[in-house]
């Protein structure tokens, strides 16, 4: 049983991680980060790592992909400020 | 080189390292298996020190000097950050507009940030007891101050959020933990040696020796760090704008 | 099934960073590859996390167990996890602003575009 669950739970990391990577939108490849991080967390909690879990459902699923998206930001900022200047 | 010449060295390379780690994967001991040298020690040497949390033994007892090699890539990686964000020369602050939130949004940021700033206070203070520390939840205590850019808007967020003094309280953090470990040389013991604090009782918050003291200490510095790098994220996202006409 | 189930993590974990090495390589967008280098890291997390895994047994904190009445997964292993996803959030967070640096100097972030820029 806790066999079966352990499996679920990698054969959705496996999923989330390939479809992040063939992401190409950094925006939206934010979001598929945030769920990754979010699967992770419950694959770390079915491997019995609770503290792990807790860090990485913190860290994963908001604080990288926050990140991510503030730098998209301020590149297309920049972007848009030069397309206007011309 | 061209790009297709690129493709096929990756692959070429990609396919030698995948035959190396599959090999590497089958000789590698049973998944699940019982054999754990180092774990059975780990977990005999916590409980010898009455620390309920065998993973903040491990972080903060056995391993501390570990742990201060990690929160000093932290505090490089922030400082690196600080001194990349910086405003320049050609640019200058702009200040945002307001944007509409809409009234449950508001409503409930405002609601569940004392909710989720207590949370991560809590996490860090029984790091020692249940699954937490001062890594999860100083990112859990960091992040829910953002709740109020969430909820009201960047002005409200500045306010709250000086960044001078938690780039201070960083660094304050940083040096509480060396001066822990100090003390311990001090005490005629080891660098973080675990000898000078009584351990207490088994399952309560003050036990474990300097494994709380430490925990804090970390807690305090992950939270600052956090703050401070989503301060001048944020800052370049939403103020900083390059002088027209450069 | 058994003998799956002995290997499967690993060959996971090993996926997972292959998967997270060929998207940074074949990426068109440096912060596409900032995202693949944390795709990277999360393999190893599974790799190391399932090295220290026991058939039956719970996790290392004994605050609601009596100790020594069950068998417990190795603490090491999620000791030397956890602090790596923090702290390698942080250095996440230090390659974005380098890309930050070099949008604003090149005006660019794809990889490509910046070679023709040399020289």
């Amino acid at each position: 049983m806790a066999d079966a669950v352990i499996v679920v739970a990698l054969l959705l990391v496996v999923a989330a991680a390939t479809a992040a990577v063939t992401t190409r939108d950094p925006v939206r490849q934010a979001l598929v980060l945030a769920v990754l991080g979010v699967v992770l967390a419950v694959l770390f909690t079915v491997l019995q790592a609770p503290d792990v879990g807790l860090s990485q459902l913190a860290v994963g699923s908001a604080l990288t992909p926050l990140l991510l998206m503030l730098t998209v930001r301020k590149v297309r900022r920049r972007g848009q400020g030069k397309e206007r200047e011309r | 080189m061209t790009r297709r010449a690129r493709l096929w060295v990756l692959l070429a390379g990609g396919a030698g390292l995948a035959a190396l780690l599959v090999a590497a994967c089958l000789d590698l001991p049973h998944f699940g298996g019982d054999r754990h040298p180092y774990g059975d020690r780990a977990v005999h040497a916590s409980l010898a020190r009455r620390t309920a949390n065998t993973i903040s033994s491990v972080n903060f007892d056995q391993r501390a000097f570990d742990t201060l090699g990690e929160m000093t890539i932290l505090f490089s990686a922030v400082l690196g950050c600080v001194m990349l964000l910086r405003q320049t020369r050609d640019e200058h602050r702009a200040r945002p507009e307001p944007a509409e939130v809409a009234l449950p949004v508001r409503r409930y940021a405002l609601v569940v940030l004392p909710v989720a700033l207590l949370s991560g206070l809590y996490v860090i203070a029984h790091g020692q007891l249940s699954p937490g520390g001062g890594f999860q939840g100083g990112v859990v205590a960091a992040t829910a101050l953002h709740l109020l850019y969430l909820g009201a808007d960047y002005a409200a967020l500045e306010r709250i959020r000086p960044v001078g003094a938690y780039e201070v309280a960083d660094a304050l953090a940083a040096s509480a933990y060396l001066v822990t470990g100090i003390a311990g040389l001090i005490g005629g013991t080891a660098f973080l040696a675990n000898t000078l604090l009584p351990y207490g009782t088994f399952n309560t918050l003050s036990s474990g020796g300097t494994v709380p003291l430490l925990n804090a200490a970390i807690g305090m510095e992950v939270a600052s760090a956090v703050v401070v790098l989503l301060a001048r994220f944020l800052d370049q996202a939403v103020e900083i704008e390059e002088e027209s006409g450069t | 099934m058994r003998a799956v189930m002995d290997v499967l993590p690993y060959l996971v974990a090993a996926w997972v960073f292959l998967a997270g090495c060929y998207g940074l390589a074949t990426s068109r967008n440096l912060i596409h590859a900032v995202g693949c280098l944390s795709v990277c890291q999360a393999g190893t997390y599974v790799l190391l996390l399932s090295v220290g895994y026991r058939d039956g047994a719970t996790a290392p904190v004994f605050s609601d167990i009596k100790p020594g009445s069950r068998p417990v997964v190795d603490p090491v292993v999620q000791a030397l996890t956890l602090t790596d996803v923090v702290v390698g959030a942080t250095v996440t967070a230090l390659l974005l602003a380098l890309v930050l640096q070099i949008a604003k100097r090149h005006g660019t972030v794809d990889p490509d575009e910046l070679k023709e820029l040399r020289g």
